[in-house]
């Protein structure tokens, strides 16, 4: 009897040993570049990438960067972008140096505007752009005591959290976007909040003379496009009522799933039925399943029955990086031109 | 009661094989796309038999047909006997009303291994012989083999009762291990509980074939059982004296329902209430008597999950629901409706 005891605990310590197996490995926070900063200058892309070159080289345990009194001067920040009151209370005429961002499309903003140095901590899914401090800090459910651990003088995230306000650790929440303009005022709104209101306002202006240039290229059509937006390979989708859909309403797009949530009780992501989509035979077919599901234009074409879309035999099966099409930051752009170029691959009086 | 004459079995035979082709067919017929019915009946002929026989879809109709539709059929009808019968087998073997496919931790097991499937990317849950099925079969297997070993390494004088009770630690630990790795990979949870729900969707044929020759030897071995079960329905002491050799009888029917669950598990993820209803129900409508219960099973069971998941995929056409939600909301109050009915008879 403790024989067979015996086994099953060494079974089961092998299946959770072969379970964690991937598990990514902690990487430990320790760049602080604060102390080193010289008085943030806003616009001033040099002394930003000189920030960053010192956050290489300054690999400081946590312990000693907590010693570390980053005294700095500058710039009032906006009150209205505050939503602390100890921050408005001991920070007036400080900008945080050591941010903790639970929210990867925030954690792509702060980088994009020259805030990338400030920041100390991310979570474990803001692994873009690469030199971003991933720890193991979760956005989903985050550890109130691990945060404050790192000592942040500002929280990230996407979600209202109370419990920071109760031991008085300023945050500042980003919440999904629901449009354009919604993105760039989160982005213009953590230039205040970071002291880089003048690389905000650049980042900004180059994302909307991009997509202005995507979005003005597009030959006129009398008949608009279909298309289906694939998120994962179960067949789930995103209806014209989710931020997704509105970027392909901007191309005038056509949405096979709006029908399958028309009354908005599956919140704009209905899960479609395959012989739907089949019937449905969209233009174009988008993929953002690539790195989830591993999914290609190949895979796609193998799947039983797909062979019979116009998508597939004309190669109007479009891979999109995931998480530049769910992360509603800077990348956006990278989401829209890749739009931008299938539709204008698509001739305007198709043959068939 | 257990004199049912052969004659009195054939028929509901009969009667079962035919309930079965009836909802096939509708369930064929039927779908989000609404494609000639004559059609679709002569591309199927022309597909299954030698005759050939022009059916006069387009060729998207006939890919839906041949493809996406009765694949899904098929599967509906072999998961759906698979988990039926398992669940009037381990009904049986355990003289538990409630006892279900599910009872020894192959839910649990089965989740914990796509889970670690999914995180790992080892596939993509679609296909022939993909790792996320290798996987749930794995894990399931390996949780009821756990229960099995540490429960009848328990006190013999409880019977049953301590492998039961065995059975459901073993789902708690597997079930927290499987949370506990789903919570660490929030990236893949939408797939993880997408599989955790159940549901039929099919890569085309490869699903079937890999079920299809398990479910056929295995509902055949257990079609054979009931009169065994019905000798084990008085007792153990009992059925010692008649002569059979309880535990090792025991040993061989659960694994070979928990091998039916597994493969069925592996290709369709977790769908609940089957087993332990349909079962029932069928005992509830046609007597207590295995001989009567794990044949018609098999077709009360194909014919049900054939029905469910012709809802799931109807109801809100063009989108989805899994298939549990669907055997869960009709099938319970299916399931009061009989008893009510029977018990006051």
């Amino acid at each position: 009897m403790k024989i067979r005891l015996l086994m099953c605990i060494v079974a089961l310590l092998g299946l959770v040993a072969a379970s964690c197996g991937s598990d990514t490995d902690v990487e430990e926070a320790t760049s602080d570049a604060g102390a080193e900063t010289a008085p943030a200058d806003e616009g001033d892309v040099a002394a930003d990438e000189d920030a960053l070159a010192n956050a290489d080289a300054m690999e400081e345990t946590l312990e000693e960067e907590a010693t570390d009194d980053a005294a700095m001067d500058d710039a009032a920040m906006e009150d209205d972008a505050m939503d602390d009151a100890a921050m408005e209370d001991d920070a007036a005429s400080d900008v945080p140096q050591r941010i903790v961002s639970l929210n990867p499309t925030a954690t792509e903003m702060l980088f994009a505007i020259g805030a990338g140095d400030q920041v100390i901590a991310v979570d474990q899914f803001s692994y873009f752009p690469e030199e971003a401090p991933v720890t193991d800090l979760s956005g989903f459910e985050p550890n109130i005591e691990a945060i404050a651990g790192f000592e942040p003088d500002l929280v990230i995230t996407d979600a209202a959290l109370e419990a920071l306000d109760a031991i008085s650790i300023a945050n500042h929440v980003v919440p999904a976007a629901v449009d354009l303009d919604d993105i760039y005022a989160q982005i213009e709104q953590l230039g205040a909040l970071t002291g880089n209101v003048g690389e905000a306002a650049e980042v900004v202006l180059q994302m909307q003379t991009d997509i202005d240039a995507v979005l003005a290229s597009l030959p006129a059509r009398e008949t608009p496009l279909t298309y289906y937006h694939e998120l994962d390979n179960t067949l789930f989708s995103v209806t014209s009522s989710t931020f997704i859909g509105y970027v392909y309403e901007l191309f005038g797009l056509e949405n096979i799933a709006d029908p399958a949530d028309a009354d908005g009780n599956s919140f704009g992501y209905p899960q479609l039925n395959e012989e739907f989509i089949i019937t449905a035979n969209p233009d174009l077919i988008f993929l953002a399943d690539t790195l989830c599901c591993e999914q290609t234009a190949e895979t796609a074409a193998a799947r039983p029955g797909w062979d019979q879309l116009s998508a597939v035999q004309n190669g109007n099966v479009i891979e999109l990086n995931d998480d530049v099409v769910s992360r509603w930051g800077p990348r956006i752009v990278e989401f829209i031109e890749a739009v931008g170029t299938a539709v204008n691959e698509i001739e305007t009086a198709p043959a068939s | 009661m257990n004199a049912t004459p052969t004659t009195a079995r054939a028929l509901w035979l009969v009667a079962g094989v035919g309930f079965v082709l009836a909802t096939a067919t509708f369930a064929l017929l039927v779908g989000p796309t609404s494609i000639p019915m004559g059609g679709t009946l002569r591309e199927t002929v022309d597909r299954l038999t030698p005759f050939n026989i022009d059916s006069g879809l387009t060729e998207t109709q006939k890919s839906i047909v041949w493809n996406l539709r009765l694949p899904r059929v098929v599967l509906g009808l072999l998961v759906g006997a698979s988990l039926a019968t398992a669940g009037g087998t381990y009904q049986g073997v355990f003289r538990n009303p409630l006892a279900d496919p599910y009872l020894l931790g192959i839910a649990a097991g089965g989740g914990l291994g796509a889970t670690i499937a999914f995180v790992n990317d080892f596939g993509d849950g679609g296909g022939a012989f993909d790792g996320v099925q290798i996987a749930a079969f794995i894990g399931a297997l390996t949780a009821v083999a756990v229960a099995w070993l540490a429960g009848v390494a328990g006190d013999r004088t409880h019977g049953t009762a301590t492998l039961i009770l065995t059975g459901v630690a073993v789902a708690s630990f597997f079930t927290a291990l499987q949370t506990f790795l789903q919570q660490r990979n929030t990236e893949n949870i939408r797939e993880i509980y997408t599989w955790l729900l159940g549901g039929l969707t099919t890569s085309g044929w490869s699903e079937v074939m890999q079920l299809l020759p398990v479910a056929v030897v295995l509902l055949f071995v257990l079609a054979l059982s009931g009169q065994t079960l019905d000798v084990m329905a008085v007792g153990d002491e009992e059925a010692k004296l008649l002569g059979l050799a309880v535990p090792q009888i025991r040993f061989g029917l659960l694994v070979a329902a928990s091998l039916l669950t597994a493969a069925a598990v592996a290709v369709s993820g977790l769908i609940a209430f089957v087993g332990l209803i349909v079962p029932h129900a069928v005992r509830l409508i046609f007597g207590a008597s295995f001989r009567i219960i794990v044949p018609l099973s098999i077709f009360a069971g194909a014919g049900f999950l054939v029905l469910c998941d012709l809802a799931a995929r109807t109801i809100l056409t063009p989108a989805e629901i899994p298939i549990g939600v669907i055997t869960a909301f009709f099938g319970a109050p299916f399931f009061v409706m009989i008893l009510r009915t029977t018990s006051s008879r």
